[in-house]
């Protein structure tokens, strides 16, 4: 404060906070940042628990087949864990891949060329895996009944 | 022209390679992604065409495979548990290199757990 100056500066809006930059693209990479941390900690959790029911429950991976999936989907909390972890595994994996095509494609045209594909490919898997899990039947009614979980011929 | 992108090398040792391990494995588990939604959405083929597909997931290299994805997802998570800690921990950047080894050290716990059970159903004579 300089003291004993009687020219009074005028200001627009004292009270209004500091601001260092003013930008027009508003927030959208801290709450990138955000959702890669809060994602993070809910994946963990998802994969864990899909890598050790897959994994290491019984025979691990010789046990999957289609009865296994066909068993696991007809539960809804498996349903629901499973889409949950396709789209945030999915969105966290692409805003990953997009900061790195940021941080080494140093052209133009290389990244809008790389970064297009990388959102057709989130696009194209996060509708397919979204489709599937909500359409799939685990007793299709011209399958061998081998093949099928048991409920669907009890 | 650039000849080189920027930050090949930053700082190096334990904050700049955990940074790189957390690149490397982050790209390698989000290509495994697109594969694994690819190949579980033959389920809505036919039950004959998901069971071949997974069938090759049960041979003894993608065995080794299945255990090298682990291994990076693994890291990945608890890297990723140390940076959050890093960022909203007041004493996170003073800690992180030993969160490095505590990272490393969980990590050794975990696979060791994993490791003997996920290779014998590999190899122990499955089918």
């Amino acid at each position: 404060m300089a003291h004993g100056t009687a020219a009074v500066a005028k200001v627009d809006s004292p009270r209004s906070p500091y601001v260092r930059r003013k930008t027009t693209r508003g927030n959208y990479e801290l709450y990138s940042w955000i959702f890669m941390r809060a994602s993070g900690v809910v994946l963990l959790v998802l994969i864990f628990g899909h890598l050790f029911v897959n994994l290491m429950v019984g025979e691990g991976v010789h046990a999957i087949d289609f009865a296994f999936v066909g068993g696991k989907w007809s539960n809804p909390m498996w349903q629901v864990w499973d889409l949950l972890m396709l789209w945030l595994a999915m969105i966290h994996g692409t805003n990953g891949v997009r900061t790195i095509i940021n941080d080494y494609a140093t052209r133009d045209m290389t990244r809008l060329v790389l970064k297009g594909l990388l959102y057709l490919a989130f696009t194209v898997v996060v509708v397919l895996g979204t489709l599937v899990i909500f359409t799939f039947d685990a007793c299709p009614p011209d399958a061998p009944a081998e093949l099928l979980a048991s409920f669907c011929t009890a | 022209m650039p000849t080189a992108p920027a930050g090949t090398l930053y700082r190096g040792r334990e904050g700049m390679w955990s940074w790189v391990a957390h690149r490397v494995t982050g790209v390698l588990i989000f290509f495994f992604l697109l594969v694994h939604v690819l190949d579980t959405a033959l389920v809505r083929v036919s039950p004959e065409a998901y069971n071949a597909a997974i069938g090759t997931y049960q041979t003894p290299i993608m065995g080794l495979g299945e255990a090298g994805l682990v291994a990076a997802i693994v890291f990945h998570a608890f890297n990723g548990i140390r940076i959050l800690l890093v960022d909203f921990w007041a004493k996170g950047p003073k800690y992180q290199k030993v969160m490095l080894w505590v990272v490393a050290g969980l990590f050794v716990v975990t696979m060791a757990g994993f490791l003997p059970r996920h290779l014998m159903n590999v190899f122990g004579g499955g089918h």
